[in-house]
């Protein structure tokens, strides 16, 4: 076994002790580290939890509210990190995802770790201590749900991974509503369920033209285990769920005419999609991908109107 | 055999793990994401203060 990589040399006294295994120099550089936050998923929950802010009745001063964001931010990214070190085995073997920094190489599993509960402790404890504890308890909890429930429970076991484990990614609007009243009630709740309904159809658009990637990795996704059918049909149901859903927060009054326009017709465009992904059969794979784009502009869409119409109240004091 | 020399081959002797450029470099990288890390967390927890004033120390569970 050889003491150093990447052409360190080991000098002195411990250079001829063969049995003895320092740790070897890192090549990871802060972008690195900045990678394993996975950013791009982050950047979505720190959009959503700031949407939870803004319709929350009540105010928070601007510097609280980027407080509370942050937190949410690092505690996401935390999670993102904590999620590369255990998958970092499936992450080698799927294209998507191989030259992520631990199986690229670059990371240590143990240093990804380290940092990973490093974050999550420090995201936590500082959203407790400058916000308030409800909030840093939800964030807590979502971390946990995603690294302990979906990640290391739920991903490789059962097809219904992405349906439960869409959890973790529906909390955030209810972490930044927490963060401002410091209580919970329908309206965050709804938040929650858009999000929870969206991820099956927004993954399984994904997972019907990446199904080899998943069966390399031995992932069973609903397409792996169910068939192409079943998850078309699931899509579909998933869909018809989601879009009244998406147009409730309008019906309940909590959002105006731009959101109730903005919410029918990209419900329509989610059905229509869904219909053509019901419709297609493999090796064509347009109106998967078709519906993997149009679903994150979905989403999006809702949330950006929902800011916009409702003003930034939960942000400005 | 000079004392300067003996004084030499003790010093490389104690230098262990030499790295190379490239580890050089990632860890200048680490260190100072790691430094500005630190700063952010110093003002984010100073200007907080400010902003709680002497509610900061009013801590309901």
């Amino acid at each position: 076994m050889s003491f150093v990589s990447e052409g360190a040399k080991l000098t002195g006294p411990l250079a001829g002790a063969p049995d003895f295994a320092p740790a070897e120099p890192s090549l990871a550089t802060g972008s690195d580290y900045f990678a394993l936050l996975k950013p791009r998923v982050m950047s979505l929950v720190v959009f959503t939890a700031l949407v939870g802010l803004a319709v929350a009745p009540g105010s928070l001063h601007p510097v609280t509210a980027f407080t509370a964001l942050l937190c949410i931010a690092v505690g996401a990214g935390a999670a993102g990190a904590l999620n590369m070190w255990y998958d970092a085995d499936i992450d080698a073997v799927m294209t998507r995802t191989s030259r992520r920094p631990i199986p690229a190489g670059r990371v240590k599993p143990g240093e990804a770790l380290a940092f990973g509960l490093t974050l999550a402790g420090f995201s936590v404890m500082t959203l407790g201590v400058l916000v308030n504890v409800y909030a840093a308890a939800l964030l807590a909890f979502t971390i946990f749900f995603y690294v302990v429930i979906y990640t290391i429970g739920l991903k490789r076991t059962t097809p219904q991974n992405i349906v439960i484990g869409g959890a973790a990614g529906a909390f955030p609007p209810m972490i930044g509503w927490l963060a401002v009243t410091g209580s919970l009630s329908v309206e965050p709740a709804l938040l929650f369920l858009i999000i929870f309904f969206w991820t099956p159809p927004h993954f399984w658009a994904l997972a019907l033209y990446r199904q080899q990637d998943f069966a390399r990795a031995g992932i069973p996704m609903m397409p792996n285990v169910a068939g192409e059918v079943s998850t078309r049909w699931q899509i579909m149901l998933y869909t018809l769920t989601l879009v009244p859903l998406g147009i409730a927060p309008w019906l309940l009054g909590f959002a105006g005419p731009i959101y109730a326009a903005v919410s029918i017709v990209t419900g329509a465009i989610m059905l229509l999609l869904a219909w053509q992904v019901l419709r297609e059969r493999a090796p064509a794979e347009r109106a998967s991908r078709n519906l993997f784009a149009f679903s994150i502009l979905y989403l999006f869409l809702l949330f950006a109107v929902l800011l916009v119409e409702r003003g930034w109240g939960g942000l400005l004091a | 055999m000079s004392v300067e020399t003996v004084m030499n081959d003790q010093h490389n002797e104690d230098e262990g793990v030499v790295l190379t450029e490239a580890q050089k470099r990632a860890r200048r990288s680490r260190s100072i994401a790691i430094a500005l890390a630190l700063a952010v967390l110093v003002i984010l927890f100073y200007v907080m203060t400010l902003v709680k004033g002497p509610g900061v120390l009013v801590r309901p569970v």
